[in-house]
């Protein structure tokens, strides 16, 4: 009887990870980057979106995950935001989820760092956690000049 | 605005056009008095708005209107002539109507004033018609103007201040009038600009997507297929244009206030003045249109107040009394030209170059170099105002400096050319649309980078690539037709020097210890222990090196002297390992061991060969300057490749990438490829970050001063002092060098100082510092040598600039003179170093045993 919420499914360094699926604008294979001189690390590139152009932020730095490995390609998670589409990198797409709302938890006190701060918790699901992505917190942290969050 | 409803919004729209048509039909109502049509036309504008206002409840408005009306009724009914006070009236009434209506707009009533002096004065020009009419005079009008009395501030009688459109746009003239009274509404709507710019978008992504289903088409054959992929593109390019042109206006939206300025204008000069206007269709940019619509009003302003003489001087110079000004508009080459043309005075360069050299603004040197045209080019400088007196209209000294900025900020370009006695021409050249700029496209480190156009002065090819740049105490400078350009390296301002693709690096060093190896390696394979594979080894191209030396080595430094002497060395090298190994497998090693030697010497060669070629390139780039225009500086950007010019759209970048000063935007590239958009100030302002100048700043006393001349200074600035005495200034300290004229110099209680940007400069004279006989070579200028330490500024005053050299100085006499740090031989002969820091504490201390020595 509980409700459910539907999260757009993508994994990073064998985590899922879930953005509500209002927030996707759409999903996208690699894309051709052009990458940005003096931009905040955690910027990748800059992309084509049908003649917008849409800067490409690398997750993996974001989070203060390891690199993706050399000759990977990510693939673009492009979501809604108050500023414009911005594309998440990320290593592959998953399926869209329906989890029930009862199933999420917040993360224990020993989540530190980038994480906690984007993380606000995750959906239990079978055999593995969705890790929910506060998609504001990504995007708002970045900036020219205030450092690069994915160090922290 | 709100509150008002829409009927009010509509009627306020409706009679902003009713009043600008009257506007124009009263003017040239002027030069054909007796044509009835335009008079209807007229009649019928004030009218509808009297009506609608009357309906509205804006009493106050109508009241106005009603007036205006009867006047008009009166000359429309042929009972009254139109004489230039009556038009003036007229026009007053216009003004008067659109005050109004602009404070119904803002407060929603029209306003508490009553207008009770227009309303007597149309009132005192109706009674006026009826007095005449009681002394008996008939109808038509006494066609004599000087018996109106109407209270118009202007008391010019007879003048004739016309205007007259020009053949091509006469048709024009006339159909407005026609069309007056029938509804021009219906053949048009109102469309908020927001949703023709969301059409635009739309319509730039159609073109995407368009492109690639054409790419796509080519690939697959199908002829079906491509036949509609075909109809895709001719729609698509229609419908882009057809959008395109929902913002475009025509630029007579804003000519057709012009003749009423020119006929304002010339009432209150007393001048004759005749506007023609070819080519009011050619349209532009909405965006574009409500930028140039001020410049374009000072120009016209100026071309009427300085440009046409009055009608005396231009009889006594055999021109018609009548002068012209001419506004021409047309497309060319993807731009708008327009030109404003008058056949006045012409500039008086005489007086320009006097005023610019009584401001300051240039020096008599520089002047007496310039052409004819670079001096009205001097025009545009700030702070210049050629008029002789400043009237209300122009010549407040903000005039074509301000017109040029304006201009230039929506990427047009102002260009002025003048005869002396024929007139002047302004000549503005705008871009179609603000979205869409011309761009110049070059790469550095693999990546694109758009420059725009406006910003690019010329491109200048460093043949010898970046060996061709030379420095000032570390500052990269080119020679550009002798003047010293700062150099500004693109891939370092952008850091873009870790991003260079994998395939152009190469590490020598471990090219040279993989072949150095081969040594150990040949030892190992006689001794039986490493076997190899002789086909790899015998192949030059199959090693490391070989793989770069044929691949990216050849493209980029084939031409090389190094790179050939290397081929041909390493090529010899592996062909006498295939030898050893030969033998080596034959199993005659004690003959490989002979040919050890042999080889061991093609290796060191080898190797030696790699180092040359490897410092080769460190100093061999292709390199291009392009030279950019930043806030009236110039500089030149060192770019690896110039690909091509081209159009391109403007893209705003995301909010995390809005800080980075020197970027201006992004942009889609032919092949769907994003490319960035260089801000030109913003890249000039990073890069003067990284100045020299100042560096030192924190050594003090003299040794320290020495110890850093001796050690890193060693740019010199020689310079003359009387006859034969040389003096040394290291050039990272001089600010600058100027010439000024001796009759600038002043004294402030002992110190000889002169008025330098706007503040007071310290002279100080070497030769009286040296006690050496000042001589100065030019009678009516000083050298000046200006050093700025934290905003101390001091002027050297010395006899001669002599040479700028590079060399190690060594202090050989310390000297205790006040003043110098010591002696050293630079060029073969004695110089003396100056210790310029003591000097400045000195003179801006006040006193010390130096300004004794001065005094």
């Amino acid at each position: 009887m509980s409700a459910t919420k539907q999260f757009c499914s993508f994994f990073l360094e064998g985590h899922t990870f879930g953005v509500e699926v209002t927030r996707v604008q759409e999903v996208l294979r690699y894309q051709p980057m052009t990458p940005v001189p003096l931009a905040p690390e955690v910027v990748e590139g800059l992309i084509n979106l049908r003649g917008q152009i849409v800067t490409a932020i690398d997750l993996r730095r974001r989070l203060a995950l390891p690199p993706r490995p050399a000759g990977a390609s990510p693939m673009n998670v492009v979501v809604r935001t108050d500023d414009g589409s911005v594309s998440l990198l990320v290593d592959e797409i998953g399926d869209v989820m329906e989890v029930a709302e009862e199933t999420f938890e917040e993360p224990p006190e020993t989540l530190k760092g980038a994480a906690r701060e984007l993380i606000p918790g995750a959906f239990k699901l079978d055999r593995r956690l969705l890790l929910v992505l506060d998609t504001d917190r990504v995007i708002s942290g970045i900036g020219v000049g205030s450092g690069t969050p994915g160090d922290g | 605005m709100d509150e008002i409803d829409e009927i009010v919004r509509e009627f306020l729209t409706e009679s902003h056009e009713g009043l600008d048509q009257m506007e124009r039909h009263l003017v040239e109502l002027e030069q054909q008095p007796d044509d009835k049509e335009l008079l209807k036309a007229i009649f019928r504008s004030i009218h509808t708005i009297k009506g609608t206002c009357g309906f509205l409840g804006f009493t106050r408005l109508e009241s106005v209107t009603h007036h205006g009306e009867s006047l008009l009724a009166l000359l429309r009914d042929g009972l009254m002539k139109l004489t230039p006070e009556v038009t003036s009236l007229l026009l007053r009434t216009v003004d008067t109507v659109r005050g109004i209506m602009a404070t119904i707009e803002a407060e929603g009533h029209d306003g508490k004033e009553d207008h009770a002096d227009l309303i007597a004065a149309l009132e005192e020009a109706i009674r006026e018609h009826g007095r005449r009419k009681g002394e008996g005079q008939g109808p038509p009008a006494d066609p004599e103007p000087t018996k109106v009395e109407a209270p118009e501030p202007t008391k010019v009688e007879a003048a004739e201040p016309a205007t007259v459109e020009a053949a091509e746009s006469a048709p024009v003239a006339a159909s407005p009038a026609s069309e007056m009274g029938s509804a021009v509404t219906d053949s048009t709507i109102r469309v908020d600009v927001e949703l023709l710019d969301r059409l635009m978008t739309q319509v730039g992504e159609l073109v995407l997507s368009r492109n690639q289903i054409l790419q796509y088409a080519m690939d697959v054959k199908d002829t079906a297929f491509q036949a509609a992929s075909q109809r895709l593109n001719l729609i698509t390019t229609e419908l882009q244009e057809g959008v395109m042109k929902t913002r475009m206006q025509p630029i007579g939206n804003i000519w057709q206030k012009f003749p009423r300025v020119v006929r304002d204008l010339s009432v209150s000069f007393g001048k004759e003045v005749r506007i023609e206007m070819l080519g009011r269709d050619t349209e532009l940019d909405k965006t574009i249109i409500e930028a140039i619509k001020d410049p374009l009003t000072h120009l016209i302003r100026n071309s009427v107040d300085h440009g046409i003489e009055s009608p005396e001087v231009r009889e006594a110079a055999g021109k018609p009394r009548e002068g012209l000004l001419r506004l021409r508009a047309f497309h060319e080459g993807g731009q708008v030209n327009i030109e404003i043309a008058d056949d006045g005075a012409g500039i008086d360069t005489e007086a320009i170059k006097q005023k610019a050299l009584d401001k300051g603004l240039v020096t008599p040197d520089q002047v007496s170099r310039m052409s004819e045209r670079e001096m009205q080019q001097l025009l545009f400088l700030p702070g210049l105002s050629t008029a002789k007196t400043v009237t209300n209209v122009s010549g407040r000294g903000v005039g074509m400096d301000v017109v040029k900025t304006n201009i230039e900020k929506i990427g047009g370009m102002v260009d002025l050319q003048s005869v002396r006695g024929e007139g002047t021409t302004l000549k503005i050249k705008i871009p179609l649309t603000l979205a869409i700029i011309p761009a110049l496209v070059v790469t550095s480190e693999g990546e694109r980078f758009a420059i725009p156009q406006v910003n690019l002065l010329e491109l200048v090819r460093l043949e010898e690539g970046i060996d061709g740049l030379e420095e000032i105490h570390g500052v990269p400078v080119y020679r550009l037709r002798g003047e010293l350009l700062p150099i500004v390296h693109l891939d370092q301002v952008l850091h873009l020097d870790h991003s260079r693709s994998e395939s152009d690096k190469v590490d020598f060093d471990a090219l040279i210890a993989a072949h150095h190896a081969w040594r150990g390696r040949l030892d190992r394979i006689i001794a039986g222990e490493e076997e190899v594979d002789r086909g790899v080894v015998t192949d030059p191209a199959k090693c490391a090196l070989g793989k770069w030396l044929y691949g990216v080595g050849k493209d980029r430094f084939g031409q090389l002297a190094e790179w050939r002497l290397l081929e041909g060395i390493h090529r010899r090298m592996h062909e006498s390992l295939g030898l050893v190994i030969d033998e080596v497998e034959a199993g005659e090693t004690a003959l490989a061991k002979g040919h050890l030697a042999t080889v061991d010497g093609l290796i060191r060669e080898t190797v030696s060969d790699i180092e040359k070629l490897r410092d080769a390139t460190l100093s061999f780039q292709d390199a291009t300057i392009v030279v950019l225009r930043a806030d009236d500086r110039s500089f030149g950007l060192v770019v690896a490749e110039v690909n091509e010019t081209t159009e391109i759209v403007v893209k705003p970048l995301g909010k995390q990438l809005k800080g980075i000063p020197v970027f201006a935007g992004a942009t889609v590239m032919g092949d769907g490829r994003v490319a960035l958009i260089l801000d030109v100030l913003g890249l000039a302002q990073e890069a003067s970050v990284v100045s020299a100048v100042g560096r030192e700043r924190h050594v003090s006393g003299r040794a320290a001063a020495a110890q850093a001349l001796e050690q890193d200074l060693d740019t010199l600035l020689i310079l003359g002092v009387g006859d034969a005495q040389r003096v040394a200034i290291p050039i990272g300290m001089v600010a600058r060098l100027e010439e000024v004229p001796r009759r600038a110099l002043e004294t402030a209680g002992e110190q000889e100082v002169i008025q330098y940007r706007d503040s007071i400069l310290p002279l100080l004279r070497l030769s009286r510092l040296l006690g050496a006989e000042g001589t100065g070579d030019d009678p009516e200028s000083l050298q000046l040598v200006v050093y700025n330490d934290d905003g101390r500024e001091v002027g050297i005053v010395v006899d001669r600039i002599l040479d700028i050299v590079e060399d190690r100085v060594v202090v050989e006499k310390p000297s205790d003179r006040p003043g110098l740090l010591g002696s050293a031989v630079i060029q073969g002969r004695i110089t003396d170093l100056l210790d310029i820091r003591r000097i400045v504490r000195d003179v801006h201390g006040g006193k010390t045993e130096l300004s004794e020595r001065t005094a």
